[in-house]
């Protein structure tokens, strides 16, 4: 058996570490290391509950409004209010802007370019991945950069500014649109369109919406030439590397829901495990602290009742990452578990075909960028530029709230504690300290951990390609992780 | 030193730039990925800079990376500029245990150091590098400070004496996050040759746009002329008197140069929390709220004499116009301005 210690993991958002041991060729087992701790549960202490919206987006510049979300989502259940109609609908806009574009810059800047590397030189497809994907030089690169800068233009418009905006709040949004105001808004989105169409997708976002199974995915990718569109690009590759069959983890995905208008959510919430779909309690969920450096009293706490006391000096710990667990299962998140509980028919096929694995999370995430961008032009469209965009409401003396959302890379969870008109306790589960947990007090590996068992490690291999591509499959974000 | 930097025409090869992360979000790389007109890379590549490595857009990716800064830190390798996003991760007890570079076993605070001292620029961009920024907020049990700076106090990891290899002090690109222009527009000095000390402001910040206060080009200037203010966030009126907005205090262009297009924190509705000073991040008060002594707001617009202001807000507040003083409290122009009654139409 040998050791391997990968790292600094780049492209991925903030610091990470895998630790593997190799036996014949293969990963037998995998720790997954988060090397960053700065303490925001701490900082929160004993401030107002309204200064949450302060500092709880900058827990993380990739998933900063996801952050906004489940604070203002916290508040207002602290507060006993609700967003009033436009707000919701102008949080959806701001959170959609910055979810999808984390799925774009997740594709096309911290996925993509790994297939550009050396080790692929003897592909018949290399050439037009270099053409295509080359960190930095490659031509997509400026393409995406500047489409996505435009789109961003639905930040300055709604939100001041991204990232770290303080215009999400409990009751709504600071910032109400007129009706020229509105018809920008519908003009960079058809700008974004444009670009989605012609260069990701090469088709329209119907079309893509519609894919209902990998056997009619495939026909479409085989439809044209593989350099007709990025996302046909890829799945050429994931089709001659048999992505579909790397990176396999538990099979149990979790969503909280996304986007909540006052006619239900886009996304549902649920589980899917055992091959079916299924609603859970958030009651079940808890942090166990076996394997992190943090000291308590229990190594099982509630997010109601956790603490944050880091330790280095914790003999069994390696992480800064604590580990969450449903009813004590490890539990998936990300774009795949949203469509799989949303009982989207493509990735429902993909899931009982080959599970989650790193084809299907690309798929999902490509998918959902396009499901999105068809719900942002319907939310455009229902803004009433006469009503309020803001309620008002406050946060009492003593209070209790929890807040939940989906961030582009999974589920999110704030918990908030306030007695004597002050914060007491505020604990965070992020997506990523979900998928990149390491192992609980039963041993059990974390998703990632457990997708890595059995990636292929060639001979010499340093930092092995097949790693490179699971860890990159969940889209991480090592930053709201640890927080 | 390096000869072949003293004249851009002369150069003969791009400046190289290494960009580290530490305690910090990672947000000023996502904002300075939002370059508009033209993209990062062709903005790059216009002030002759590459990018040698940055954690979010390089390929190279662990071991290589290692090797490469130990050759950059050993000066085997020369590299010009070192941009660090983040705070340096001091805690605990001066340990920097709190963030161990992945892939080695050194405190990432140690190659900050060690590369500072081989730079020709050391930059520390957003308000976390240069002062510690959000991450030091709270009891900072993690002891997170700035390059050159702890707060407002001179000192940080390098020390306020630190010059770098062309014998610049840290230049601080504050803000939270920073504007991908301001950091792109000092780079452009940098990468042809432009820049000197007499580009930066008292705490070594870009003048670009420390000249100027947030308050400039606010649109909420009448409103404020006549002190007519907003109640609650989302309301139109001026910030300043109830909802803690420091645009007349705060050292930033924002109100100038649009963010994302088109907007500012005081366009998107909420209050300029002053970002780009060192201890925003614990201004004293709720961030939302502003203090006052007997009705009067404890921060008072930069230069400004006291009594000269309270009386000309008295003054300026007896003379609101009812349109201002109406829209100063609704979420939309309820009252617009107009020089005679609209025709039927």
């Amino acid at each position: 058996m040998t050791r391997l210690i990968v790292g600094p993991f780049n492209r991925v958002e903030g610091d990470l570490e895998v630790k593997l041991e190799i036996e014949d060729g293969r990963v037998h087992a995998a720790r997954v290391v988060s090397t960053l701790y700065r303490g925001f549960e701490r900082m929160l202490v004993g401030k107002v509950p309204d200064d949450a919206l302060v500092y709880a987006p900058r827990i993380c510049g990739i998933c900063s409004v996801s952050q906004s979300v489940a604070a203002a989502k916290a508040l207002a259940a602290a507060a006993g209010i609700e967003p009033v109609q436009n707000g919701s609908l102008a949080a959806n806009l701001v959170h959609a802007t910055e979810n999808v574009a984390d799925h774009l810059t997740h594709f096309y800047l911290f996925f993509m370019p790994d297939f550009a590397r050396t080790a692929y030189a003897t592909h018949t497809w290399h050439d037009d991945v270099v053409d295509r994907f080359k960190a930095v030089t490659g031509s997509a690169t400026r393409e995406m950069l500047a489409a996505r800068a435009q789109f961003m233009q639905i930040m300055g418009l709604l939100a001041g500014k991204w990232p770290h905006t303080l215009s999400i709040q409990p009751g709504g949004t600071t910032r109400s649109v007129s009706a020229h105001e509105l018809a920008r808004l519908s003009a960079i989105l058809a700008g974004f369109r444009r670009f989605l169409q012609t260069r990701l997708f090469g088709d329209s976002l119907e079309r893509i919406a519609t894919l209902s199974s990998g056997a009619e995915l495939e026909a479409w990718a085989d439809g044209r030439r593989s350099r007709a569109s990025d996302f046909r690009l890829f799945l050429h590759v994931s089709r001659e590397l048999e992505l579909e069959h790397l990176g396999r983890g538990y099979d149990r995905f979790m969503s909280y829901g996304a986007y909540t208008t006052p006619s239900g959510s886009l996304f549902a919430k649920g589980i899917f495990a055992d091959g079916g779909v299924a609603t859970f309690s958030t009651e079940g969920i808890s942090e166990d602290l076996t394997h992190a450096w943090y000291d308590s009293l229990a190594m099982v706490e509630r997010p109601t009742e956790g603490t944050t006391v880091a330790d280095v000096s914790r003999g069994q710990a390696y992480s800064w990452c604590k580990a969450p667990r449903l009813g004590g299962e490890v539990m998936e998140v990300g774009a795949i578990a949203r469509q799989v509980i949303s009982q989207h028919p493509l990735i429902c096929d993909l899931v009982m075909r080959s599970g989650g694995n790193v084809h299907s999370r690309v798929v999902a995430r490509l998918l959902e960028i396009a499901l999105v961008v068809l719900a942002m032009e319907r939310w455009v469209r229902e803004i009433d530029p006469g009503e309020s965009f803001c309620g008002h409401g406050k946060v009492p003396q003593t209070a209790d709230g929890v807040g939940l959302t989906e961030a582009a890379r999974g589920s999110l969870g704030h918990w908030l504690r306030v007695r004597n008109g002050k914060i007491e306790n505020y604990q965070i589960i992020a997506p990523t300290t979900w998928n990149f947990s390491p192992r609980d007090g039963a041993g059990q590996p974390g998703a990632l951990e457990k997708a890595l068992v059995g990636a292929p490690v060639c001979e010499g291999e340093t930092e092995p390609v097949s790693v490179q591509h699971i860890v990159r499959s969940f889209d991480p974000c090592l930053v709201c992780t640890v927080h | 030193m390096n000869a072949h930097l003293d004249n851009s025409d002369q150069r003969t090869r791009p400046l190289r730039l290494v960009w580290l992360q530490s305690g910090g979000c990672g947000g000023c790389t996502l904002s300075l990925l939002g370059a508009e007109g033209p993209d990062l890379v062709t903005s790059l590549e216009a002030a002759g800079i590459e990018i040698l490595w940055h954690p979010s857009v390089s390929e190279m990716s662990g071991g290589e990376v290692i090797n490469l800064l130990r050759r950059l830190a050993s000066g085997e390798e020369e590299f010009d500029i070192l941009c660090l996003e983040g705070a340096v991760m001091c805690g605990p007890g001066r340990t920097g245990r709190f963030h161990m570079m992945s892939g080695t076993d050194r405190p990432v605070m140690s190659w900050i150091e060690d590369l500072a001292r081989r730079a020709g620029y050391v930059m520390a961009v957003g308000s976390c590098a240069a002062f510690g920024g959000i991450t030091a907020a709270g009891d900072n049990h993690v002891e997170a400070c700035g390059l050159a700076y702890d707060g407002k106090s001179p000192g940080g990891l390098l020390g306020s004496e630190f010059r770098s290899a062309r014998g610049f002090p840290v230049i601080n690109v504050a803000g939270c996050p920073i504007h991908p222009a301001w950091l792109v527009e000092i780079l452009y000095l940098i990468g042809t040759g432009r820049f000197s000390a007499a580009d930066l402001d008292e705490w070594e910040r870009p003048l670009a746009y420390t000249t100027h206060l947030v308050h400039h080009g606010c649109a909420r200037n009448e409103f404020y002329e006549f002190k007519a203010s907003a109640e609650n966030l989302s309301e139109r009126g001026c910030m300043m008197e109830n909802l803690g907005c420091k645009g007349t205090q705060a050292r930033a262009d924002c109100n100038i140069r649009a963010w994302n297009g088109s907007g500012s924190c005081i366009d998107g509705g909420y209050p300029c929390i002053n970002c780009t000073a060192p201890g925003f991040e614990e201004p004293g008060h709720p961030f939302a709220m502003t203090p006052k002594i007997s009705g009067i707001p404890i921060g008072l617009p930069t230069d400004m004499p006291k009594a000269w202001f309270v009386a000309l807000a008295a003054l300026s507040k007896a003379a609101t116009p009812p349109r201002l003083r109406e829209n100063a409290t609704a979420e939309r122009l309820t009252v617009p301005p107009a020089n005679r009654p609209k025709k039927r139409l």
